[in-house]
């Protein structure tokens, strides 16, 4: 056959037609669809018996009860526990993905420790009896106070075993990571002579006067406070938020008052001025149960009426005199403070000022007001014996100075540290452990903690994470993650009922991790001697079991123990002053220094903006880093590829010459960064907000490497009060790309 | 059809304070894949949304309001749902029985049609593989099959949950379920107790007593604070939100400026 032009494209065609026509390219089409979707990689979850474990959550120092759901020996879920007094079965978003930091990718499986800059691995035994080693030869040299410790709380067996080891090896030297608690501790310990915890009746208050407190942003115990502010509502209650940025809080609330940053301890004191004027506060409550009043009245009628404050704060005396009447008018009004989460102390007298509106209208440990809870006081161990080398280095002042002549009210000054050991020639810590906090990431000034954590010769991290503290880091003994382990949870913050909660193991720990606890007391025992005699347990799991005796089987069936017929104390009964009354002013209130707004640092000309933090529920800034659910959730408003919004009023924004979306270069004192611009007009002119929890360089791909650490941008700014950090923010400077 | 089911949900935006806490219990209920970089929302799989609404003022009179945003399931008007009438591989339904606009994974080939009818933005794509980092494919849960590449995805009113819940009823003798036997998973987990779920047209469920459905309107509320998104697209939603905050109520059918005199939303 002759193959010529036409019989070749008439083959062509007609073969392309008919192969169109039959069902051959669709049916190809499809099983090559439906062959590649089924690429091995595409996982097919397991079915498997279902069963749920009762827990209470450690994230974070909230308290919330949780129900894990498990699949066989997977945990594939975390609940709210229906009935659990703090949360009732509600959540917060850090919780519900917390099976995500279970199977994170950046757990520490094994202990290790650097060797030339390289992480090596090493058995239990090996890096129990190196530490040993190393802390016998220090107490030797007569060096025990050099030993340190810095944890995320000081409450609870953990923390307790930590600071017992410290105090019985010889060094006062134990760290609290910073937080508005400290403050809140120290405004009661002054005012009322309790050394307690505050408590927040939130849902039977009908008037909440927030003081820029992030009530619905992670402020206290999340789970508690997002409760407690839908029944508020449901009461018909009424909030105002006084913050210079319309932050969720401030969306959700009746009021938003903006104010110039770092001035609302000025608009408390002239809120008290209108009140005291006025005589609208309780008479009743101020003649009974308190002294010093008149001082009080005197400092504050000279030093506070509302044109001086309203020229400190931006607010119209007209509001500031409209706020107080309806606040002091109120049935049950309650003021609040401490910024945003409440990750930094604060100015003690803004704490004081607004704890003192409470007192002016007498509602203090009444229904809807702030109660005094007691610390929890299940940990009754047997009294330490101490031998001469812990006797002398007890006798050691505190590296930061907390508790000495110049800040003898603090107990915890961790913002000093870095300060202290950078100022030295030979690093005052030689061994510093790290356990449920990461300061490297957390604390002010990044600069300056990362040289100091360079510095420190020995830094033993027990974190369950590859974090920024762990990476500077000698020695990491990995602790199991807080759904593979029991621990007591002895408070929840903000709560006002006493409440101790237990968090039990859901699965066997997934690694060769081990208990804190645990290695605490191998260590002691190690060490031996008075040491070792002061930790009489075989182990931390008999410590705990034992230390919670009374609660154990409650613990164990319910997840927790509660007071819940706690009402605040009486009145009669509630302060442990000189007066057994509420003290408006006292010898130690005297010698503070005087209400100062706390000014930012950096000078007005170069940095003409302020720099101000805020927190979102949807970026976990704690020592925890926001598992990838968290960073999914995350408003395009907020991150956008791997750069961080800065939020700007449009009118700023427009001197600047900077519109939506454009790139910038945000310079503090302490930092530059590239940022991009988001304009919003919930923010006054004249202010920057950037969120906290962002610009990780530890942890995965999902976190590592996306916007900026505030921190890094900040400085710490000494209360002149307290010793306590109470920066607010800092002067910036933004400019065009 | 008799005892039919309608289910729906009343959200408060009173109540809600955009924590984003239902986005995340979503996920992990219903094993949504997440990738490095999720910034970019047109991409990135969701099948709750928080939205932000603003009053379009200036400092200091501007207002936020935050917007849930789980799939409407649209009922339309004998359950034409504008998803459902435009599938040709018919991989999305309407459900007589429940109410619930399912989405057959194993049908759909990918054409997206319903992304483009949908006009609430529900319907998501998957241009990737859903994999997981080493390890985290343990937390799938295995009531829910993962989406391959290739397919739409959408809320599904957490439907393996009503298969359970119908299962144990059945185990127990029962033929009905009661209300909190079935919640879904964004529902259960809200700390501030804005979502409610449930039967509409059951008289005892509390999204009946919020949401005042009027039959005769189309499921229009009888609740003055109640509205819902888009509703003169005639699209018959099952979703109702309440709002104190006029502009908020007016928002949710994004009007234009000078569009409504008084009449609406009365």
């Amino acid at each position: 056959m002759k193959v010529d032009r036409r019989s070749f494209l008439s083959f062509i065609l007609g073969g392309a037609a008919g192969t169109a026509l039959s069902p051959l390219p669709w049916k190809l089409t499809d099983d090559f669809s439906i062959w590649s979707q089924n690429w091995p990689w595409t996982p097919v979850p397991q079915k498997g018996e279902i069963s749920y474990v009762n827990s209470a959550c450690t994230l974070c120092p909230g308290g919330c009860g949780i129900s894990v759901k498990k699949v066989d020996e997977r945990v594939i879920k975390i609940e709210g526990l229906k009935g659990h007094p703090v949360n009732d079965g509600g959540l917060c978003i850090l919780g519900l993905a917390g099976a995500q930091l279970l199977y994170g990718a950046t757990r520490i499986q094994t202990p290790i420790k650097k060797v030339n800059g390289r992480w090596q691995k090493l058995s239990w035994k090996e890096a129990i009896t190196e530490l040993a080693a190393r802390l016998k030869e220090l107490r030797a040299k007569g060096s025990a106070h050099t030993v340190a410790c810095v944890a995320g709380s000081d409450r609870g067996t953990v923390p307790e075993l930590f600071s017992r080891f410290l105090a019985v090896y010889g060094s006062p030297n134990f760290f609290r990571t910073p937080s508005i608690w400290d403050s809140y501790e120290l405004a009661l310990y002054l005012t009322q002579g309790t050394r307690s915890m505050a408590g927040f009746d939130i849902e039977n208050a009908d008037f909440i006067l927030s003081f820029g407190s992030g009530l619905i942003e992670g402020w206290g115990s999340p789970g508690y406070m997002f409760r407690a502010k839908g029944l508020l509502r449901k009461n018909g209650g009424r909030m105002d938020q006084i913050e210079s940025r319309l932050s969720k809080t401030a969306a959700k609330s009746d009021h938003w008052i903006a104010i110039n940053p770092g001035t609302e301890g000025a608009l408390a004191l002239g809120l008290a001025y209108v009140i005291i004027k006025e005589g609208l506060y309780n008479q009743n409550f101020i003649d009974q149960y308190t002294t010093g009043f008149s001082d009080r009245k005197k400092r504050v009628i000279d030093g506070f009426p509302p044109e001086i404050v309203s020229k400190m704060t931006g607010i119209s005396t007209g509001t500031i005199v409209a706020l107080a009447k309806d606040f002091a008018r109120a049935r049950k009004p309650l003021a609040i403070c401490g910024q945003g989460q409440g990750h930094l102390p604060g100015n003690l007298q803004e704490f004081l000022a607004v704890h003192t509106l409470n007192a002016l209208v007498g509602n203090i440990n009444q229904p809807g007001g702030v109660w005094a809870v007691p610390e929890p006081d299940y940990i009754d161990w047997p009294e330490l014996e101490m031998d001469g080398v812990a006797s002398e280095g007890l006798q050691q002042t505190r590296i930061d100075g907390a508790g000495s002549y110049r800040y003898p009210n603090a107990r915890y000054l961790l913002h000093r540290l870095p300060q202290v050991v950078n100022a030295s020639d030979e690093s005052p810590v030689q061994v510093l452990f790290v356990v449920d906090a990461n300061p490297v990431y957390s604390l002010q000034d990044t600069a300056s903690v990362k040289k100091a954590f360079e510095k420190i010769p020995f830094v033993v991290s027990f974190s369950s994470y590859m974090n920024e503290t762990t990476a500077l880091a000698d020695l990491v003994l990995p602790n199991h993650v807080f759904l593979e382990r029991y621990e007591d949870v002895p408070v929840a913050y903000g709560f006002p009922k006493p409440i101790i909660g237990l968090a039990r193991p859901a699965i066997e720990p997934l690694y060769n991790t081990r208990y804190v606890g645990d290695v605490v007391i191998q260590l002691a025992k190690e060490l031996g001697h008075a040491i070792g005699a002061a930790f009489p347990w075989a182990d931390y799991a008999t410590c705990l079991e034992e230390t919670l005796s009374d609660n154990w089987d409650t613990l164990v069936e319910e997840g927790y123990v509660v007071d819940a017929e706690f009402n605040g104390t009486d009145l009669a009964d509630a302060f442990e002053t000189d007066s057994a009354k509420f003290e408006f002013n006292n010898n130690e209130i005297r010698t503070l220094a005087g209400y100062n707004p706390v000014k930012a640092e950096g000078d007005e000309a170069s940095y003409p903006l302020l720099l101000v933090p805020y927190d979102t529920m949807r970026l976990a800034s704690g020592y925890v880093g926001s598992p990838p659910f968290l960073v999914k959730a995350l408003e395009d408003t907020i991150l956008t590829g791997s750069q961080v919004l800065v939020e700007v009023n449009p009118a700023t924004a427009k001197q600047l010459g900077l519109s939506e979306g454009k790139t910038a270069n945000l310079t503090t004192p302490k930092g530059a960064a590239r940022v991009k611009v988001h304009l919003s007009n919930g923010i006054m002119p004249g202010v920057v907000a950037i969120p906290r929890g962002l610009g990780h360089t530890a942890y995965d791909k999902f976190l590592a490497g996306k916007g900026v650490n505030y921190n890094q941008l900040s400085s710490p700014v000494e209360d002149p009060a307290s010793g306590h950090d109470a920066a607010w923010g800092i002067r910036a400077k933004l400019s065009r790309a | 059809m008799e005892n039919a089911k309608k289910f729906g949900m009343v959200i408060d935006l009173d109540k809600c304070t955009g924590c984003g806490a239902c986005m995340v219990a979503c996920m992990a209920e219903n094993n949504i894949p997440f990738r490095a970089d999720n910034t970019d929302k047109m991409l990135s799989i969701s099948w709750m949304h928080v939205y932000k609404l603003n009053n379009r003022k200036l400092f200091p009179d501007y207002e936020e309001c935050y917007l849930p945003r789980p799939c409407q399931h649209c009922e339309g008007h004998g359950g034409h749902s504008p998803c459902v009438s435009v599938c040709p591989a018919t991989a999305t339904d309407y459900d007589m029985d429940t109410g619930i606009v399912s989405q057959i994974y194993p049908r759909c080939f990918g054409c997206r049609y319903c992304m483009a009818a949908c006009p609430y933005h529900v319907r998501q794509f998957n241009w990737w593989d859903p994999l997981w980092p080493d390890g985290m494919e343990k937390m799938l849960n295995p009531s829910v099959s993962v989406r391959m590449r290739g397919v739409v995805e959408k809320c599904s009113f957490c439907i393996q949950r009503y298969q359970q819940a119908k299962d144990r009823a059945y185990m127990e003798g029962r033929r009905e379920i009661a209300e909190d036997e079935y919640q879904t998973a964004c529902t259960q987990a809200c700390p501030a107790g804005a979502i409610v779920f449930g039967d509409l047209n059951n008289p005892e469920h509390a999204v009946h007593q919020l949401a005042q459905p009027d039959p005769a309107r189309h499921g229009h509320s009888k609740n003055p604070r109640a509205f819902r998104l888009l509703e003169r697209l005639g699209t018959n939603t099952k979703i109702y939100y309440l709002s104190s905050r006029e502009w908020v109520r007016k928002a949710g059918d994004n009007y234009l400026e000078g569009e409504f005199k008084s009449k609406a939303h009365s």
